[in-house]
């Protein structure tokens, strides 16, 4: 390949033109669908204006439904906006061909790959499509490229490998090599976790993370994974449900900062479970059936209080009135012991005591919650 | 301001940018396949000429394949007949058999990784229908007006009347089908509107042939069309269907890097810069050129379209077009050659139809490849 031929593809790459200007940016954007024969259109999200930050992870969080993946698409110009602009590195999208346009911006989809007869290293290698000439040919660069994606995302002892072979964790980072493949500015990603498992999920979104920050690339994720989001990244947009069916809004921030605002409480709190500010997760909105006393420290007492709530049971601030007390104890073995009126029995694991708790709690519930509320919990009767 | 630019680096940082393209490229390893398909490549070669050579040397009448290569190369043969035979029936019935393998096959391995559904072949579009509607026509309708013999019916067209026919009734079925596919974005979607096309083609063939029941001959010879022949094309007729048929390989070959960009789906290709329409309107096209021309002069052949490609993929165990489309080529001329050969009962008066013994002899072939697949699932997803 001729000298100004590399020149030409060396364009649009990890190389920003500018700092200050995002490198994806929205202006009054409004997503959503149109509807045929002048019946309303389906309006996701109206209006906004955006900024993806370069070299940092944002994520856009919101519940099931509430339009992460519509806004993504628009943003990517798989999907035509209804009203106002997105612009890539300060131009607006339409302005740039498909394959200008895929120099810049990658994406990993949720849609199913299925590879056939592929090895991992061919499909990260057809992320070089945008950037090889018409055969298809790959050049020393390319393969250069590619390699460099395998390791960057930690697959490259896989390069070999049938893609059908892999695992879904495996799959996800090979298809996240295929986008950096591209060599883009701005990586997005749709629910690229959901089918990883807990653990692999904080990795990886670390591996994002690093990905963003060591290379100046803009990425934005979506999930439904409060969790995750509020853990592992560098910005949020949340997407806040209209209760009256009307469009979105978008808050964007520092993950804590919507926490502590309560925005995200108020995006995913359901009738019966509210965000708790101080524990930073879900639970349960309805009535405690009673309240029990805990003693005792570390992971042990932590568990112990996830096992009580799970039964419906809350902790009884100290000095209040409990209908039960539990104790954990660490020593010799750990063991819980607990005292009820007319009742005192021993466990060696949870199962035991929420067992015990679970029949003994419709004859505690004088103390803290009234025969009423066990009939509305469907507790049996004595 | 990145991370990277403050002089930090996060923590467990390992991955860089992709090198620039000055530094010195990474050792370009070999595809552990590659040797696979080099010898592969070669064997069909190989195979070619040794069908090729059978074809012209076997038949109702047997000539040594010295004498065969005295007329190849400009000689005569020591009885003259055999230069007629060679040069007039056989060659053309060699290049005939071997182009239309060729063509099916790769015209089948588009179709399949368009619609990414391994049972695509030219014939589901309903080309083949609308082909056989078009000699229906000719042989069955036109035929029964003023003339009253099969023979006079047939020249007052001529053979070439007949390819025409089948040509233009392909063509108008494609065109139908892919003004559909302007408005249809899912590939199952179009492949079922195409089936349907071709059940509708279809019934309007039968109710022709119910209607020429009263002049047999007529259906009989339309019926011997359908199954199918590489005799009797003339060089005339050649000159025709070669310049067509290279160029649709050609075409097809030059769409090798789409074709795999296709691999992951429409919405990846759209995303690495593909046009998926145009691509879409191109596949399609170039197919119906390919199946249209070689069901005129040929009939309707079954099976080859939709065989070879998955023999290929078996053979080389990849689904990477570049090697896939030459390889299809390839393993369909043999195909087509073998099938001749067979369908010609050499040393006999009597032939088969091609038809019968294509998808006889191929049938346990294709089922073998598949089941010896490891992942018989997976290899044959296009």
């Amino acid at each position: 390949m001729s000298p100004t031929a590399d020149a030409h593809r060396d364009q649009g790459t990890l190389a920003p033109a500018t700092w200050t200007v995002p490198p994806l940016a929205a202006t009054a954007l409004s997503v959503g669908y149109r509807r045929r024969r002048r019946r309303r259109d389906t309006v996701v999200l109206a209006e906004q204006d955006l900024a993806l930050p370069r070299g940092a992870l944002t994520v856009l969080l919101g519940p099931n439904g509430s339009g992460k993946t519509t806004l993504l698409r628009t943003l990517v110009g798989m999907q035509p906006a209804l009203a106002g602009t997105v612009a890539l590195e300060g131009e607006p999208l339409e302005r740039f061909s498909a394959r200008e346009r895929a120099r810049r911006i990658a994406v990993v989809l949720t849609d199913p790959v299925d590879a056939g007869l592929l090895r991992v290293v061919d499909l990260v290698a057809l992320g070089r499509h945008p950037r090889t000439r018409w055969d298809g040919r790959l050049t020393a660069q390319d393969h250069h490229v590619v390699a460099w994606a395998l390791d960057a995302v930690g697959v490259g002892h896989l390069a070999h490998r049938p893609v059908p072979e892999l695992s879904d964790g495996e799959r996800q980072r090979v298809l996240i090599a295929r986008a950096l493949a591209q060599e883009p500015i701005v990586l997005l990603l749709d629910e690229p976790v959901a089918y990883v498992d807990v653990a692999r999920r904080v990795d990886l979104l670390g591996l994002l993370r690093d990905l963003a920050h060591e290379c100046g690339l803009s990425v934005l994720v979506t999930t439904h994974d409060v969790d995750l989001a509020l853990r592992a990244t560098d910005h949020v947009w949340l997407l806040m449900p209209d209760d009256e069916d009307g469009p979105a809004r978008l808050r964007a921030g520092a993950p804590e900062d919507l926490a502590l605002e309560g925005a995200v409480g108020a995006a995913f709190g359901t009738q019966t479970t509210t965000f708790d500010l101080t524990a930073g997760g879900f639970r349960t909105t309805s009535p405690p059936l009673a309240r029990v006393r805990l003693h005792g420290t570390g992971a042990g007492a932590a568990w112990t209080e996830r096992a009580l709530r799970r039964e419906g049971l809350d902790l009884a601030d100290p000095g209040a009135p409990a209908a039960a007390t539990v104790t954990v104890s660490e020593q010799p073995r750990r063991h819980w012991r607990l005292d009820a009126v007319e009742w005192s029995s021993d466990h060696d694991s949870l199962a035991s005591l929420t067992a015990t708790l679970r029949r003994l709690v419709p004859h505690l519930l004088t103390g803290a919650a009234s025969p009423e509320d066990a009939q509305h919990h469907g507790l049996p009767q004595r | 301001m990145t991370l990277a630019d403050a002089g930090l680096r996060p923590r467990g940082a390992r991955r860089s940018l992709p090198p620039p393209a000055s530094e010195p490229p990474a050792e370009r390893a070999r595809a552990p396949g590659h040797a696979r398909v080099v010898v592969a490549l070669i064997g069909l070669g190989a195979l070619i000429a040794v069908a090729a050579l059978a074809s012209l040397a076997l038949g109702s009448v047997r000539i040594p394949l010295a004498e065969v290569a005295a007329v190849l190369t400009g000689g005569e043969a020591s009885r003259e007949a055999w230069s007629t035979i060679v040069m007039d029936v056989r060659l053309p019935r060699t290049i005939t058999a071997a182009l239309a393998g060729a063509g099916l096959g790769v015209a089948g391995l588009g179709l399949q990784t368009l619609f990414r559904n391994p049972l695509a072949e030219p014939f589901v579009l309903g080309i083949s229908a609308g082909a056989s509607l078009g000699v229906a026509v000719v042989v069955l309708a036109v035929g029964t007006v003023g003339s009253t013999t099969l023979v006079a019916g047939l020249s007052a067209l001529g053979s070439m009347g007949v390819a025409s026919a089948a040509a233009l009734g392909a063509g108008l079925v494609t065109a139908l089908v892919l003004a559909v596919s302007r408005r249809v974005s899912s590939p199952a979607t179009l492949l079922i509107i195409g089936l349907m096309v071709g059940y509708a083609v279809n019934a309007l063939v039968t109710l022709l042939l119910q209607a020429g029941l009263g002049e047999l001959s007529r259906v009989r010879a339309y019926i011997q069309w359908g199954f199918g022949s590489f005799d009797g094309t003339t060089w005339s007729q050649l000159q025709v269907l070669v310049p067509l048929v290279l160029v649709g390989l050609a075409v097809t070959w030059a769409l090798t890097k789409a074709l795999n960009a296709l691999l992951l789906g429409d919405r990846y290709a759209a995303s690495m810069g593909l046009a998926v329409r145009r691509t879409r309107t191109a596949i399609i096209g170039t197919s119906a050129v390919l199946a249209g021309a070689i069901t005129a002069f040929c009939g309707p052949i079954a099976f080859i379209g939709i065989a070879t490609p998955h023999l290929a993929r078996g053979l080389l165990r990849t689904s990477d077009h570049r090697v896939l489309v030459p390889a299809t080529a390839l393993g369909g001329a043999v195909v087509g050659l073998g099938a001749g050969l067979v369908a010609g009962l050499p040393g006999s008066e009597q032939t088969l139809p091609l038809n019968a013994v294509t998808s006889l002899l191929g049938a346990p072939i294709v089922i073998m490849v598949l089941l010896r697949l490891r992942r018989s699932g997976q290899a044959v997803a296009a």
